[in-house]
């Protein structure tokens, strides 16, 4: 059967290059410790810091500012617990928003938990952070606003040029979640004025469990892990080599091919969007439609729910995801698309798409062909439809 | 994560649809996840002749719904009403735990839709 994967934002296949790239150190060719003084460990340290220099790269960064976690969820828990210990003395308030990854808004919560008063800031109903906003609930308590660049449910780009400039005039260190932008849209943490960064390999085509947090020089802030002093003790652990070489790579090969590949899935996702609106009514789209990554679908079908959704695609070979409580785990539906005003029973009929490298016209087309009927068998059977 | 005979009644689901003028109608709402399923009875001589239901809900929720269907069609009253939760989702091979909450919509509609039955004839006699 025809297999279509539309969970990019969920993580990505590795590329022939970056296993290609990584073998070497899972052999017993580079297996070298970096931190050792003969040829082996020479080789591993050299490899290291071309793999920092890489990511380094992508966004615009010093190498020396680069410090590899073991994924985004570890970078987030670094940038928002380090900041907190280290800069407590001066207040203990921290904004954010209400439409982050988990990896931020649990940490955010523990922090709470722990005496920090933290304020989730309001999203428009296109999933937008105001600037505005920011800068109202700005004290003189606060030490750390963190807002995330691309939202990985629905897409939409937050304004964090402008929220990092403000930021800066407050002397506020500026964190963004960035593991759903960095490889997809311009990064440079220069532009974006942002103090701390998180980046995620697996989202980029690289292998999982690896990631880095961007620290930029001068910015105070404890390790969350505690032992030896690699990462120049802000990230203890003899480092994953392969991981780390593999995060290098797929980072280089993102950087150069982002321009191109970018405007290519742009392409897609409007023929996605177009087509899934003109061919199927009750449907909207979740998100702002301009201020959009390229890779980012999310639609709400009314009357149906989204895990039953899910299931039929997959019956036809598409694999996609969804914020219906019912596929949560925790059964509470997207806390992303409820803080957007979007009524739970909606929520509920939530599908995103997300696109990627292997994803052709011929995979929209196919697509578009077998969802009028998935939703078509689905409403016939739901007991809000004839209700209408 | 769902057995076969689940995916067999979310793709072929049993008894789908509505009765004109039914002998009872039971609708509930999962107060965990939201879903809702709706059930329609037709009794005839104290025994249950047609079913029919309509479920917006997860692959879980659709499946246990089908299954209910099949199970009470030609059932006495009496022996509708022992159907349980549980039976449901032991005649589906089991659902996975955190889905077995769904499992409770179909058996409690059909528990519904009897007890709507039984007010009706009540006022009826
Ligand atoms: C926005 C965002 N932040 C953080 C993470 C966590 O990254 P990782 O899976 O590398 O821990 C993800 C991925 O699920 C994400 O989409
Ligand atoms: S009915 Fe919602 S999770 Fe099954």
């Amino acid at each position: 059967m025809r297999r279509v994967y539309l969970d990019h934002s969920a993580t990505t296949p590795v590329r022939p290059e970056v296993l290609e790239a990584m073998l070497p150190f899972l052999k017993d060719e580079a297996f070298g410790n970096p931190s050792t003084i003969y040829s082996y460990g020479r080789e591993a340290k050299k490899a290291l810091d071309e793999a920092r220099e890489k990511v380094a790269s992508l966004i615009g960064a010093r190498p020396e500012e680069i410090f590899f976690t073991s994924g985004g969820t570890e970078a987030d828990n670094l940038a928002l617990i380090g900041t907190a210990a280290a800069n407590e003395k001066k207040g203990r308030h921290i904004i954010t928003s209400s439409i982050e990854h988990h990896a931020v808004l649990h940490t955010a919560q523990y922090l709470m938990r722990h005496g920090f008063k933290i304020t989730f800031l309001p999203v428009t109903p296109e999933g937008l952070v105001r600037v505005e906003d920011v800068e109202e609930a700005i004290t003189d308590e606060t030490i750390l606003i963190s807002v995330m660049h691309v939202n990985n449910e629905v897409g939409t780009i937050q304004p964090i040029k402008e929220i990092g400039h403000l930021a800066r005039e407050r002397g506020i260190i500026f964190h963004t979640d960035a593991v759903q932008s960095v490889g997809k849209i311009p990064v440079n943490v220069d532009e974006l004025n942002v103090d701390l960064l998180s980046a995620s390999s697996h989202k980029i085509y690289g292998p999982k469990g690896v990631g880095c947090l961007y620290i930029r020089k001068g910015t105070r802030i404890n390790p969350i892990l505690h032992g030896g002093a690699q990462e120049r003790k802000r990230r203890p652990g003899t480092e994953n080599m392969p991981g780390i070489v593999g995060f290098g790579r797929a980072a280089e090969l993102a950087g150069q091919e982002l321009d191109s590949e970018m405007e290519r899935l742009k392409g897609l996702r409007d023929k996605l969007i177009d087509g899934i609106m003109n061919r199927i009514e009750d449907v909207q789209l979740n998100g702002d439609r301009e201020k959009r990554v390229a890779t980012n679908a999310n639609f709400s079908f009314r009357y149906v729910e989204g895990e039953s959704l899910l299931l039929s695609l997959d019956m036809k070979g598409i694999c996609a995801s969804s914020g219906s409580a019912c596929t949560s785990g925790s059964l509470d539906p997207s806390h992303v698309l409820l803080a957007m005003g979007i009524p739970h029973e909606v929520a509920h009929g939530s599908v995103r798409m997300t696109l990627g490298r292997d994803n052709t016209e011929a995979d929209i087309d196919y697509v578009l062909e077998v969802m009028p009927e998935i939703v078509a068998r689905l409403r016939s059977m739901s007991p809000l439809y004839n209700q209408r | 994560m769902y057995s076969e005979k689940v995916m067999d009644h979310f793709t072929n689901p049993r008894n789908v649809g509505e009765i004109e003028n039914p002998s009872g109608v039971g609708e509930v709402g999962n107060p965990v996840c939201g879903d809702i399923m709706r059930l329609y009875i037709q009794v005839e001589d104290g025994i249950i002749k047609d079913v029919k239901f309509k479920t917006f809900g997860c692959g879980a929720a659709i499946a246990t719904s089908s299954m209910v269907t099949e199970m009470v069609k030609g059932k006495t009253i009496e022996e509708a009403l022992k159907i349980s939760n549980k039976a449901v989702a032991e005649a589906l091979d089991g659902l996975p735990a955190q889905k077995m909450h769904c499992s409770n919509l179909a058996a409690d509609a059909l528990h519904k839709a009897i007890e709507d039955y039984q007010n009706k004839s009540k006022k009826a006699s």
